[in-house]
């Protein structure tokens, strides 16, 4: 007998268990993966009110301090922010491209798309941690050794969106991290041929989660990087 | 068509596959609209440099979630969840804000963080 798990869900009559099957609680694989779906919604839904939390706060000492933010965001190097988007990009089609291979049945192509997936997400990863050691290097990390090189009257509200930058692009990069393990667990099932053209949904929902973390770049590059940049 | 063909159908194809060439076309729209918002942060609008910086980012984070995320191709369900989250994100900010906002409105209430 063929694996159990590449056979849809108990057509042989058989006992429908195992994550390839077709659960008996739904009607159809169509509800099952919807059921996935809904799911992993629900849960980056409660991301999205996480991390709005932190754009409120944002969004009001920009309000209070709006020159001040504006000079401070002026230390930012917009090269590797930019970079850094774009390396973000890049990595969500690869993403979608491993989606696509596992749901096509193009199964030999997971893998190499999941593993540029995870360069990309590293080299965002290196060229952050670039970043926070220039930053800490020139004393822009909040704390006893901040020291500001603008003008001092913004130098206490510029160290708070220093506190917003480190704590937001923290945050973003530690969703970065988990997501990197997520991708390799999905790496070694692959490579044990778990995931069929029929039944691959860890990849599309661990798809979602990158895609996700995408989009909070999206709204973190311009908010951090670009608000002062037109003023001289 | 029977209940037995369409589960047999549906179990073949349990999902719209999204062809690599919308992929493409989304990803290269997101690398022209990044270029797009770097480049108009260096001219100055007034306030309108934030206004579009975060229209380009809406409109950025709509084609992730339409296509990377196969909510084009969803179920109503899944998108009344999405569109929940958003409306609950929208109370968090709206009754943020119409508080910070008027605290200069009375003046034994004139404070600011």
């Amino acid at each position: 007998m063929a694996d159990p798990r590449r056979l849809p869900h108990g057509e042989d009559g058989g006992p429908a268990t195992g994550p390839g099957y077709l659960q008996h609680h739904f009607e159809s694989l169509v509800q099952q993966k919807d059921a996935s779906s809904l799911g992993m919604w629900l849960f980056l839904v409660t991301e999205i009110l996480f991390f709005g939390g932190l754009f409120l706060v944002y969004t009001i000492y920009r309000w209070s301090y709006p020159l001040a933010f504006a000079d401070a965001s002026r230390h930012m190097d917009v090269r590797l922010g930019t970079t850094n988007t774009a390396v973000l990009i890049i990595s969500s089609l690869t993403m979608a491209m491993a989606v696509h291979s596992a749901a096509a049945g193009r199964r030999r192509l997971i893998i190499p798309f999941l593993a540029a997936t995870m360069l990309l997400g590293t080299t965002f990863l290196g060229i952050k941690a670039i970043e926070y050691t220039e930053h800490i290097r020139h004393h822009l990390f909040p704390g006893p050794w901040f020291h500001y090189p603008g003008p001092q009257i913004h130098a206490r509200p510029a160290e708070l969106f220093f506190s917003l930058y480190f704590a937001m692009t923290g945050l973003h990069a530690l969703h970065m991290v988990i997501g990197l393990g997520i991708l390799s667990v999905l790496v070694v099932q692959s490579r044990r041929g778990r995931y069929t053209g029929q039944w691959h949904t860890p990849i599309e929902m661990s798809g979602l989660y990158w895609h996700f973390v995408d989009i909070v770049w999206i709204f973190l590059f311009p908010l951090l990087y670009l608000i002062g940049r037109h003023v001289h | 068509m029977n209940q037995t063909e369409i589960q047999a159908r549906e179990s073949l194809h349990p999902e719209h596959i999204v062809s690599p060439k919308s992929y493409v076309a989304v990803f290269l729209a997101l690398l022209v609209l990044t270029a797009t918002t770097t480049l108009v942060a260096f001219v100055d609008l007034g306030p309108w440099n934030t206004v579009v910086a975060l229209g380009i980012a809406f409109i950025k984070a709509t084609l992730v979630v339409l296509i990377f995320m196969h909510i084009r191709w969803s179920s109503n369900l899944t998108r009344i969840i999405i569109v929940g989250g958003l409306f609950w994100l929208a109370i968090l900010l709206a009754l943020t804000f119409s508080d910070f906002a008027t605290r200069g409105w009375l003046p034994i209430l004139r404070m600011r963080p």
